[in-house]
């Protein structure tokens, strides 16, 4: 099902978990996270392996709690106002290991409460999650593991490459990063994508184990060309760095009226310069 | 020979062994290390471009995108060099924020895969500037966890002085060698722990001329490695 940008922020109501697909600076799906932005939407928790898309909506004010096991730009190692949000005490975390990360999106895609793991045993992972559990296995071996809990959304958010009008979608490029479980653990899922296509070029773009989404996966997409922007979405374009720095070093009210304050028209004009 | 080739082998040498496992790499210097290992001595070792690309002497010879990274963890098949901020005697790892964590001086790069790597398979560190700011008594917060608190195993510590191992009875950190031109006691003060300190410290090993031609003309000819130690 086709929907604007608009319709699909528009699901997402105050105090929500949202998801956010992509890695680091990495596909992320920036025209969603920008319209989010744009929305005003206050109290959210963010699922995500962190990059601007965390920034971003740190530094608007829109997240009570970010749910993750890094935040990194990737080329520029930490990421600005998430770091000042963490140090002013304006941002509540949720810190897991990466590992964990991805086992508690498995969980949540598979319908189980929890999933063992050894990440996190003895770490400060465990103390500053007080309601981490450990679970013993049942056989001889007895090995206690961490039970990692079900990660589950409200709203995924997830940006590919090329998809049909009904949520096939296809990653074009080296990693599928983990969007079908951000897709499979959520209750409303978005994918968008470079270019919308007929099922049938869908298919001949790839093979098909880069069919990374069904249809019963995605509730809405939406065609945001240069979408990821300013993360990479290679092969069809590679990471701005230029303009990952003027973000990371210009203050936030001047970068925000410079880009942010119209539409994702007003925005993909304004990066063009 | 400048200092910064010498961290290059000595990182290669932290893989010396391994086998065909992955070899991570946070940082330039481990990253060459990496690959001058599999050039060399450690020809089985599997090295990434950093992405999804498995490469061997620079071809692309395999995948790996992030989630067959956590299964290649969890199996152990993995021996990585992270980086450290901060550093304990029993090899405890803080890469995620200075200060309390509540609401830390300073937010760093929060815990990474630094727990699951840690528990699961060989880790090493680099640390290009060793001083008692990163070599504490105290981790401000585990990331990876150290041989007190269940480590698979810390195997190397890899900085701009000295090379460090945990081969004590207690499996705490002692001296392994010194860079040339490092004298020991530069490295003690640089330490803010106590350092177990055999009575004979060797220099570490130089790079041998092949390894310096691989070095300067194939692997790093930017001299990027030279930014990282100064």
């Amino acid at each position: 099902m086709r929907v604007s940008i608009e319709d699909a922020v528009g699901e997402v109501r105050d105090g929500m978990t949202i998801g956010i697909g992509g890695w680091g600076s990495r596909r992320k799906p920036m025209a969603m996270v920008r319209a989010l932005l744009r929305s005003g939407r206050k109290d959210l928790t963010l699922v995500s392996y962190g990059g601007p898309d965390v920034g971003l909506l740190v530094a608007a004010g829109c997240v009570r709690r970010i749910v993750t096991g890094f935040v990194s730009l990737d080329s520029i190692p930490l990421e600005p106002h998430f770091r000042a949000a963490r140090s002013a005490g304006a941002v509540e975390l949720t810190e897991y290991d990466e590992g964990m990360l991805y086992w508690g999106l498995l969980a949540a895609a598979n319908r189980l409460p929890f999933l063992p793991i050894r990440a996190g045993l003895g770490s400060d992972v465990m103390r500053v999650n007080p309601g981490l559990r450990t679970v013993r296995s049942p056989y001889a071996d007895a090995t206690e593991l961490v039970a990692m809990p079900a990660i589950t959304m409200d709203v995924a958010f997830v940006h590919l490459n090329r998809a049909d009008a009904d949520g096939n979608g296809r990653y074009l490029g080296p990693d599928p990063y983990f969007d079908d479980l951000f897709c499979l653990a959520a209750k409303q899922r978005f994918l968008s994508c470079e270019r919308i296509v007929s099922t049938g070029e869908l298919q001949e773009q790839g093979p098909p184990q880069t069919l990374l989404t069904n249809r019963s996966m995605v509730d809405g997409v939406t065609e945001t060309p240069h979408g990821a922007h300013f993360t990479s979405c290679v092969p069809d374009y590679g990471r701005d760095e230029e303009f990952q720095r003027e973000y990371a070093t210009t203050g936030w009210d001047t970068f925000r009226a410079r880009y942010l304050d119209g539409d994702e028209t007003d925005y993909q004009k304004a990066v063009r310069r | 020979m400048s200092r910064a080739e010498t961290c290059v082998v000595a990182c290669a040498e932290a893989w010396r062994g391994d086998g065909a496992v992955l070899a991570g790499s946070a940082g330039v210097i481990p990253g060459l290390g990496a690959r001058l290992a599999q050039l060399t001595f450690a020809r089985e070792l599997l090295v990434t471009d950093g992405e999804a690309t498995l490469l061997r002497d620079g071809r692309v010879e395999g995948w790996l995108p992030y989630r067959q990274v956590f299964a290649i963890v969890a199996a152990g098949t993995r021996h990585v060099m992270m980086g450290a901020s901060q550093l304990d005697r029993f090899g405890n790892q803080n890469i995620s924020c200075v200060g309390p964590w509540e609401r830390p001086a300073s937010q760093l790069l929060c815990v990474r895969g630094a727990p699951g790597n840690t528990v699961n398979h060989p880790v090493s560190y680099w640390v290009p500037r060793h001083s008692p700011r990163v070599f504490v008594e105290r981790v401000d917060m585990v990331s990876g966890v150290g041989h007190d608190r269940g480590a698979h195993e810390i195997r190397l510590v890899v900085t701009n002085l000295a090379v460090l191992d945990f081969a004590t009875p207690d499996r705490s950190m002692r001296l392994r060698s010194v860079h040339p031109g490092v004298t020991v006691d530069e490295v003690i003060a640089a330490t803010g722990f106590e350092l177990t300190v055999p009575d004979q410290v060797p220099e570490t090993r130089e790079p041998t001329a092949d390894e310096q031609r691989l070095i300067r003309e194939r692997l790093d000819p930017d001299g990027r490695r030279e930014r990282e130690v100064r």
